[in-house]
């Protein structure tokens, strides 16, 4: 893990000082933090000024939450190599699946430990997905039951079944070389299955995902 | 999606997304089927005989708006009012279809029209539903708002037009235009344009009149409607907040002073009240004993005030706790003890799959793991309590563990079929 030639660079996003102070000092010299912001406005303008490779972005943001600031940036076309991964510390379903499908590439709570943190951060600079097991269990919920069902629509509307193992593993706690290593294939191909799954999460625009949503309220 | 509890589902309509009055799409929802086949239905039966815009209006009125705004907890409720999430966005796709379908019913009315050449009564008739429509929407509006309106306070106006907006003053003007419009039209073609104009001027007297008698009453009945509610709102909100804060809060922080010298006990009591605090505020997860998910979240809760332990939950689909499945339940609490005691890591992850068929759950530790065939005699636990009980109540359990890497318990239970409760 320390083969990484540059220190990925980092935007902090979250209205609560006290955080963004706290986060600062657990990623220390792992990640090279060029700014912070505390509402959506500061954020659009931090990315587009420092083009960091990575913005920890919290759910809950004065001016319409994270998912504006995605919609803001991709809209003006700011730093478009720049990715997204949520922090939050609102285990609501709701949010956690609409910031995914704003754009970003994984969600995290706020009482992740600093190396674990560092590692998602790590991982979503590469361009894969982080999925916490609670995540993992919403997307498990949203497309549950969806193999009948689905049949008449496109593949977004369903997990394969190597998808759902992976998933199911990923809730139960497994780190992703343990999955690996459970499912006989490799990390890379764990890799390609999540970005595959948030991929799904992020266009499936559907059935499955809004009669999951609706049976939850929140459409 | 069983429910879980005994409630009865009711129609609402929909008016997060209305296109005219939300009662297609929460008729759609309410039936399980696609809101496109509903709108369908009503624009045919509306083609034929006007069925369906009576049906449509009758629905309007006596449906319900959805009561969607009271399922949020405090914390989502409070960071939607701050402005700190996204509002709901809407999809030019969604249009499409219902501008389709509005094409249609034109044509039809065209069609009719000329087949039975009843322009005379029908066009004031179509103008004037299009008025009421447009008026009733406006009503949606202002009581839409009203809901998410914090401070409480209602008077006339902003009970007609909500909190104004160029398509609140459209939408009223529009519909009042309309009517008028179709008002004039008719009496037009079954008379002369001064009996027209007498007939106009007649009506809108009328209205005029009856809005001077009435409005001093309806004013005074609003005021009072006003004070009343947002006295209500404000002692129910102070009276949860105190009572919340006051059992849990200030309780965790009165004990963390007085034990600050000991470490992990201020971390335990720390992590149960965030615990606490983020399923009040966010989550909205019980922990009583009705389902399996909220059974399994209140032993992780009792376990983490034992032990120390940080236990991560995650469930997928839930069900009844019915009596044979207090067995899962029961052995995943012997499991995760087990982790808390023996395998000298604080976290745990537990997960959780309710299908149809079966109950399963794991219980994954990354502590020093152990040889499962050299299971030395005190611990009964595995043995008994779990490996035992599971079979004994037809499941199985499975316990994989490597000395250095850690320990899952796999525990499966197959649901009987006693009685369905979807």
């Amino acid at each position: 893990m320390a083969e990484r030639p540059a220190a990925v660079s980092v935007v902090i996003v979250d209205d609560h000082a006290l955080f963004r102070t706290g986060v600062r000092s657990e990623l220390g010299d792992a990640v090279e933090v060029r700014a912070e912001a505390a509402d959506v406005d500061e954020a659009v303008a931090a990315v587009a000024a420092h083009r960091p490779d990575v913005v920890l972005l919290d759910v809950h943001l004065p001016g319409g939450g994270g998912a504006e600031v995605m919609r803001r940036c991709h809209h003006l076309g700011h730093s478009p190599e720049t990715r997204y991964l949520a922090l939050s510390v609102s285990d609501a379903a709701e949010d956690v699946i609409g910031t995914i499908r704003g754009g970003s590439r994984g969600y995290v709570t706020k009482t992740i430990s600093g190396p674990d943190l560092v590692s998602a951060i790590r991982r979503v600079a590469d361009g894969d997905a982080v999925f916490s097991p609670r995540l993992a269990g919403f997307v498990l919920d949203a497309f549950a039951g969806s193999i009948e069902v689905a049949a008449v629509d496109e593949d977004l509307d369903r997990l394969t079944e190597r998808e759902r193992e992976v998933m199911r593993l990923i809730a139960r706690g497994y780190a992703y070389k343990e999955v690996a290593r459970e499912l006989f294939i490799s990390i890379k191909t764990v890799e390609t299955h999540m970005s595959s799954v948030l991929r799904k999460l992020q266009l499936s625009s559907r059935h499955e995902l809004t009669r999951w949503a609706s049976d939850r309220r929140l459409l | 999606m069983s429910s879980a509890r005994g409630d009865v589902r009711r129609a609402a309509r929909d008016t997060q997304e209305p296109l005219i009055g939300g009662v297609a799409a929460g008729l759609a929802h309410h039936l399980a089927l696609p809101v496109l086949w509903v709108r369908a239905a009503f624009v045919v039966t509306a083609a034929l005989g006007g069925v369906g815009i009576a049906f449509y209006a009758g629905l309007w009125m006596v449906l319900p708006a959805d009561p969607q705004f009271d399922s949020a907890t405090p914390g989502l409720e409070s960071a939607t009012r701050g402005g700190r999430r996204p509002g709901r966005s809407r999809r030019l796709g969604d249009a499409g279809p219902a501008i389709a379908l509005a094409a249609l019913a034109f044509g039809a009315v065209l069609f009719v029209q000329a087949v039975l050449g009843r322009g005379a009564v029908f066009w004031p008739v179509v103008i004037a539903l299009v008025g009421v429509a447009l008026l009733w929407r406006q009503a949606d509006e202002a009581q839409r708002e009203r809901w998410l309106d914090t401070t409480g306070r209602i008077d006339p106006v902003r009970a007609v037009f909500g909190r104004g907006g160029w398509a609140s003053y459209a939408r009223v003007a529009a519909g009042i235009i309309l009517i008028l419009a179709a008002f004039a039209l008719f009496t037009l073609r079954s008379g002369s344009l001064s009996m027209a104009r007498d007939a106009t001027a007649a009506g809108l007297l009328t209205v005029l009149g009856f809005g001077i008698v009435v409005g001093p009453w309806v004013y005074r009945l609003a005021t009072d409607l006003t004070a009343e509610r947002a006295e209500r709102v404000r002692t129910q909100e102070r009276a949860d907040v105190a009572a919340h804060l006051h059992d849990s809060v200030l309780q965790t922080l009165a004990l963390i002073q007085k034990n600050f010298h000991d470490g992990p006990l201020v971390a335990r009591l720390a992590r149960s009240q965030e615990r606490d605090l983020r399923a009040w505020l966010y989550a909205g997860e019980s922990t009583d004993e009705r389902t399996v998910a909220s059974a399994l979240r209140l032993v992780a809760a009792e376990l983490e005030d034992a032990h120390g332990v940080s236990v991560e939950v995650v469930t997928v689909g839930d069900c009844d706790l019915v009596e044979p499945l207090r067995a899962v339940v029961a052995a995943a609490r012997e499991a995760v003890t087990n982790v808390a005691k023996h395998a000298g890591t604080g976290q745990v992850d537990v997960y959780a799959e309710v299908s149809t068929t079966a109950v399963d759950v794991f219980v994954r530790d990354r502590g020093v793991g152990f040889d499962p065939e050299a299971t030395p005699a005190d611990r009964y636990g595995i043995r008994d309590s779990i490996v035992g009980r599971m079979a004994r109540h037809g499941g199985s359990a499975e316990v994989r563990s490597t000395a250095g890497e850690g320990t899952e318990v796999r525990l499966h239970l197959p649901r009987q079929e006693d009685k369905d409760d979807g």
